[in-house]
């Protein structure tokens, strides 16, 4: 069991006894964990178990108090969510962050168009290029929407969900962390976000998936981290446990007797 | 696989066939536009005898220049989701302040190919400076647009005012109103033509003297070409489709949205100065209150232009033809011998019924839209 033997077992985030208090209230509470390349990591807790909170350390939005994250060898700078995103590490928000009065293009390039021909002042967009590459990367990720031109507002949401997740890939992120991302969405659109993420999977590509629903982590994690109170109080191989025993340690063992059945999913 | 790459082909293709058809369906419901534009040109035409002429076409072109250029301004602001109310003072102050430059150090000898740079420089830089400072105020110290321009409205009203102690500025360098005034051509009684300046002719042939092109038109029509390229061709220009559709996405995605704000009133300032200057130069004076008529009219032009007060909607485009159908009515009123108080009640019903079409425009492409999906 050398480390040279398995370089990949090399973690591509780990994270180290992270805090993030607000105020009097400890958010995320020495939370320690690690996710390997071509791993899909499932973060499952109730409302205000800290699952965000941690999530947004991890992403730069937030600072933490205390504790270290190391992402593809290099300590996280923690300071700037365009630091993290340039380090390779892409957050998918719930809301997915698209402007709906634009393309999938434009969306896909947003903050990082190509530009050509500086005229003095002017910066020109290369609207080519991206129409191109935007295509390109669409069809990688066997992602079809009715018109390459159409304006996000008019796609559907698990359209919208395929272009969020094709700006993460085009960015080459190396982690990408997904924020409920089945929330809105049909059972036909639920599943072609599995299959994206699985995609992402069969590229080497770690994905983090934050959700309440049970059924979403077990179709695609390998890994189910469990969040209670800003502490991590689970991390289990999902093939060796079952939706029972994650609500049990989600919930608390002692009130998961009580519970109605129709709550454990 | 072929087959599979096939199937692919053609579900992409049929996609692309009833998408375009929808696009061209809301080019179709936008292009009312210009339809209702071509309507009331004809319209005059045939009930207000004098209406088509070159003679009255450059005047509706004189006249709405000013309008234009506060309203392409408005047409960024607008997009990226704000709003600026302040630009028709701005417009009154900065010809207030070129105006009372000129007025001060032209009888001191100086040339006029220093002092006008001079003058209308420094009333650009602080209708600038005017528009910058109500970005930072929105952007920064998160005040709304509306309350941040009516605030600094209130602001350069007041300076322009005492600047002014309240009459117009006159005294003013005479060449001033020739190129205010001026146009490009001329075409002489003798029937030659000039370029740039007015033949020179006997008192009693001056009513020949045929004018091309007005200067006020052609500066416009540069700053129109100019809007054009920064909104849709530049960097600037897709930033701020991105900061109306988004704010929170554009800020995510690493785009400097306050800085962006800033920028945006300050194009406004600028622009709105340059319609001040236009008027120092088409009136030889200043006025405090030159843009108080483009109050309200410039956004009218912006909306029935297509612009959507929500953001992220809008092109210049669209602006022009807003500010053409508003001058085109007004001219149109007076020629026809109408009560100029109607103008109003018409601007008024226009800007309603662009925004009902314009409403129901959007609810077709939302109704259809999810067609296309699961």
């Amino acid at each position: 069991m050398g480390v040279d033997a398995l370089p990949q077992a090399t973690p591509v985030l780990q994270v180290d006894g992270l805090v993030k208090r607000f105020g009097g209230l400890v958010a995320v509470d020495r939370v320690s964990l690690e996710v390997n390349a071509g791993e899909v990591v499932g973060l499952l807790g109730d409302n205000g178990a800290g699952k965000s909170t941690l999530i947004k350390m991890i992403s730069g939005v937030y600072a933490p108090d205390e504790g270290t994250i190391w992402f593809d060898g290099q300590p996280v700078p923690t300071t700037s969510p365009r630091e993290a995103r340039d380090a390779g590490i892409e957050t998918i928000y719930q809301d997915l962050a698209l402007a709906e009065n634009m393309n999938a293009g434009d969306n896909i390039f947003m903050g990082r168009e190509p530009t050509h021909r500086h005229l003095g002042l002017f910066r020109f967009v290369d609207r080519k290029q991206m129409a191109l590459e935007s295509a390109h990367i669409l069809d990688r990720l066997d992602i079809r929407l009715p018109a390459p031109q159409e304006k996000i507002r008019n796609l559907s949401g698990g359209q919208r969900q395929a272009v969020a997740i094709a700006r993460a890939i085009y960015w080459n992120a190396k982690l990408v962390i997904m924020d409920e991302p089945t929330a809105a969405l049909g059972v036909l659109e639920q599943r072609k976000v599995y299959e994206l993420v699985r995609a992402l999977k069969s590229q080497g590509v770690p994905v983090i998936i934050i959700s309440h629903n049970l059924a979403d982590i077990f179709a695609v994690a390998d890994r189910i981290i469990v969040m209670r109170r800003g502490r991590k109080v689970g991390d289990l191989q999902a093939t060796q446990t079952r939706p029972e025993e994650i609500v049990s340690l989600m919930v608390g063992a002692d009130e998961v007797e009580a519970l109605p059945p129709a709550i454990t999913n | 696989m072929i087959v599979r790459r096939i199937q692919a082909l053609t579900s992409r293709a049929q996609g692309w066939r009833s998408s375009s058809g929808r696009h061209l369906w809301a080019v179709g419901v936008r292009a009312w536009s210009w339809i209702f534009l071509v309507c009331l040109v004809v319209y005059f035409s045939v009930l207000a005898p004098g209406f088509l002429t070159i003679t009255n076409f450059q005047s509706v072109g004189v006249a709405s220049a000013q309008n234009l250029i506060v309203a392409l301004g408005e047409t960024f602001v607008v997009i990226s989701g704000g709003i600026d109310l302040s630009a028709g003072y701005l417009m009154g102050l900065s010809s207030v302040v070129s105006a009372v430059i000129m007025r001060e150090l032209y009888p001191s000898g100086i040339s006029l190919l220093i002092l006008m740079p001079l003058a209308m420089g420094t009333a650009l830089l602080v209708t600038v400076t005017a528009g910058a400072t109500s970005g930072l105020i929105i952007s920064k110290l998160k005040v709304p647009a509306f309350i941040a321009t009516l605030g600094m409205l209130g602001i350069c009203r007041g300076i322009a005012l005492i600047l002014t102690g309240g009459p117009p500025v006159g005294g003013q360098p005479p060449p001033l109103g020739a190129i205010g005034n001026g146009y490009l051509f001329y075409h002489g009684p003798s029937g030659g033509w000039s370029l740039g300046s007015a033949p020179v002719v006997a008192q009693d042939q001056l009513r020949q003297v045929q004018g091309f092109i007005p200067n006020m038109v052609s500066l416009a029509a540069v700053v129109v070409l100019v809007c054009y390229v920064v909104l849709s061709r530049t960097l600037f220009g897709q930033h701020t489709y991105a900061v109306g559709g988004n704010p929170e996405a554009a800020r995510r995605a690493g785009i400097q949205v306050d800085r962006h704000i800033v920028k945006i009133y300050a194009l406004s300032g600028l622009l709105a100065g340059i319609a001040g200057q236009m008027y120092v130069m088409r009136f030889t004076s200043g006025s405090a209150v030159a843009g108080e008529p483009l109050l309200l009219t410039a956004i009218a032009a912006v909306v029935i232009g297509g612009a959507s007060l929500y953001g992220g909607e809008g092109t210049i485009w669209g602006t022009v033809i807003g500010a053409l159908i508003i001058a085109v009515l007004e001219t149109g009123f007076v020629i026809q011998g109408i009560n100029p108080f109607y103008q109003y009640i018409a601007v008024g019903s226009v800007i309603i019924i662009a925004v009902l079409i314009d409403q129901f425009r959007g609810r077709l492409v939302v109704k259809e839209g999810p067609a296309h999906g699961s």
